[in-house]
């Protein structure tokens, strides 16, 4: 499904990533972990088209994807969340919910102007979708709620519905469960499995070792922009450079 | 539900039919209690300053961008309407439909380069514009007139029905501006609405759920300005007469604050800001002397106290406390 090839991405001569490869299944949950400054969201960020990569290759499918803009990606079925929210604060959580949608709603203004019968089918269409995704994550009660107003929990849960409603062939999550607490990372955590038995493609960013272990099918390890390791959960928990990786943060955050 | 229920579940549901409804009958109606040629000439006034406004909104309010040269195109409009009628001599409709295609053009040229600049950087570019076009229409004395203006420009008519006085006048152009109304009604209702809304939230996010911003953005600026034309056309031919002082950066300010003032990204706030600033000089003499004071003093205080403007703002705090007052009933 996705393949990255010695992909490397620098800040003004900085490396924020350094020659990572590895490649996401399709169908399944691979989790992406790694100390803070790791790169893990700048590696999102690069598959996005919110950066441009330094160098190397990002394909999904047959695709090269490294040098298209982000619009473009998105259209190409890849949606994600990010660590720190981006909601359109203004906008109700149904509207946000839509959003996620807006690939199927046309993009032409004239027609838009014009508000022809089938543009006016079409958006009831989206709209039941829209509402059916906000029922599926427990906010169906909050539709016409402006996003802004929302506890931070739900509004974590509303991007998941924003990325996930279109049923895109890939879905990259920004550590979805930070900042929640137990109830509510145990919610999102039945989601995911959801998400995946329905045939979804995930790349999850996460701190949260526990969900990452118990959810994940493959783990790959940043450390400093290189990969360290990569496997099943198990592997990976016995590799001692990922454990050395995680003690030497512990013990530099301590 | 009760009967009561009843009615308020309808009254929400048809909202949008039944104010635009409303606002149909006041402007079918306004004439039969207001005959005064005056005052019916200031609501008309009005009604040219809805158009452009409710593109120039779209613009900021849902684009996320700033103008600062919107009188600009409305000039073009009517200098456009009044040299291809008197000049050229060509039928007014065609001329004020080709007159709005060439000045889509020339957004769409000047929007291209410049819509990739942000905030201030496009306020002044556009506020460059503004300049060249009214030096322009100033110093070019044969084609323009000149400061002194251009005089003698015929009115629109429908066959041989006229639209020559204020009345007749007043069912044109609140007609071509509650039709304006109800496209950018239609326009917000729909996905390219969304669309914008989002782009004007966060653009990073917009664009990582498909909406091309740069092409988006462009769009919404080439609209504004073919409203903001079609307002300077019939400028031109509501009062036969114009002159380059009512196309400079001033009027273009001053439209910027009749957005903010109504609200960022309302439609029916564009209603509400472009008839405040129309009248208040009108209404109160200090306002005459002390516009640009008066104006910028509004200006200050709305976006100190209801940074989406007037409209958006109060709508907003209303929504805000709905939606907690309710997560309120929900909890107890
Ligand atoms: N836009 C940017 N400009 C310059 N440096 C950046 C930029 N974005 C990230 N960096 C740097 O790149 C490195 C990787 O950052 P990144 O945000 O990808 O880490 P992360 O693995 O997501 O960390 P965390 O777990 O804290 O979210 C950091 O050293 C960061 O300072
Ligand atoms: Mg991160």
């Amino acid at each position: 499904m996705l393949h990255l090839d010695a992909l490397s991405k620098q800040f003004g001569g900085l490396p924020a990533l350094s020659d990572v490869t590895f490649r996401v299944p399709q169908g399944q949950i691979t989790a992406l972990i790694g100390p803070n400054g790791a790169g893990k969201s700048t590696l999102i960020n690069c598959i996005t088209g919110v950066l441009t990569p330094t160098r190397g290759s990002i394909s999904l499918g047959l695709q090269e994807i490294s040098t298209q803009p982000s619009h473009a990606i998105s259209r190409l079925g890849v949606a994600r969340t990010f660590q720190n929210l981006k909601l359109f604060e203004r906008l109700s959580v149904l509207d946000n919910v839509l959003a996620g949608l807006n690939n199927e709603a046309g993009s032409s203004l004239i027609m838009a102007l014009l508000r022809l019968p089938y543009l006016r089918h079409r958006e009831r269409q989206l709209k039941l979708r829209a509402l059916e995704a906000l029922d599926r994550f427990g906010l169906a009660d909050k539709a016409d709620w402006p996003a802004g107003v929302m506890a931070y929990g739900d509004k974590k849960r509303l991007e998941l519905a924003r990325a996930t409603v279109s049923q895109p062939q890939l879905i990259l999550l920004d550590e979805p469960v930070a900042g929640l607490n137990a109830t509510e990372t145990l919610a999102v955590e039945q989601q995911l499995r959801r998400l995946r038995q329905e045939g979804q493609t995930l790349l999850l960013v996460e701190h949260d070792m526990e969900l990452v272990m118990g959810l994940a099918d493959q783990v790959v390890v940043l450390d400093s922009g290189c990969v360290i390791a990569w496997g099943t959960p198990d592997e990976v928990q016995r590799n001692p450079r990922v454990l050395e990786a995680y003690l030497g943060s512990v013990e530099a955050t301590a | 539900m009760t009967r009561q229920e009843h009615l308020s579940y309808f009254i929400r549901l048809h909202r949008t039919g039944l104010t635009v409804t409303l606002l149909c009958a006041l402007i079918v109606l306004y004439p039969f209690v207001q005959d005064n040629p005056y005052t019916l000439g200031l609501s008309n006034l009005v009604a040219i300053h809805v158009i452009v406004v409710l593109g120039l909104n779209l613009f900021i309010g849902y684009a996320g961008q700033i103008s600062l040269g919107h009188a600009a195109f409305f000039g073009l409009g009517a200098y456009g309407s009044a040299i291809g009628t008197v000049t050229y001599e060509l039928s007014p409709w065609p001329t004020l439909f080709g007159v709005a295609v060439l000045v889509a053009l020339l957004a769409l040229i000047i929007g291209v380069p410049t819509l990739r600049l942000s905030g201030h950087y496009l306020a002044m570019a556009t506020l460059g514009f503004n300049l060249v076009v009214y030096t322009v229409l100033q110093q070019w004395d044969e084609v323009t007139g000149g400061v002194s203006g251009f005089y003698g420009i015929p009115s629109l008519a429908i066959g041989s029905f006229a639209f020559d006085d204020e009345v007749r006048f007043h069912y044109l152009v609140w007609g071509m501006a509650l039709l304006s109304l109800l496209l950018c009604l239609n326009l917000v209702r729909s996905g390219v609405g969304r669309g914008l809304a989002a782009l004007a939230g966060d653009e990073t996010a917009a664009a990582a759920l498909g909406v091309n911003t740069q092409i988006s953005k462009v769009k919404v600026f080439v609209l504004s300005a073919v409203l903001a034309s079609v307002a300077g056309s019939l400028y031109a031919h509501c009062y036969n007469y114009i002159s380059p002082a009512s196309f400079d950066i001033f009027v273009s300010t001053d439209l910027v604050i009749m957005v903010v003032i109504g609200g960022m990204g309302s439609i029916w706030g564009s209603l509400f800001g472009a008839t405040l600033i129309t009248l208040l000089p009108e209404w109160v003499d200090v306002f005459e002397s002390y516009k640009d004071f008066v104006h910028g003093g509004i200006l200050v205080l709305v976006l100190m106290f209801l940074p989406q403007g007037f409209v958006t703002g109060l709508v907003d705090l209303v929504k805000t406390r709905q939606a907690l007052r309710r997560s309120r009933h929900a909890a107890s």
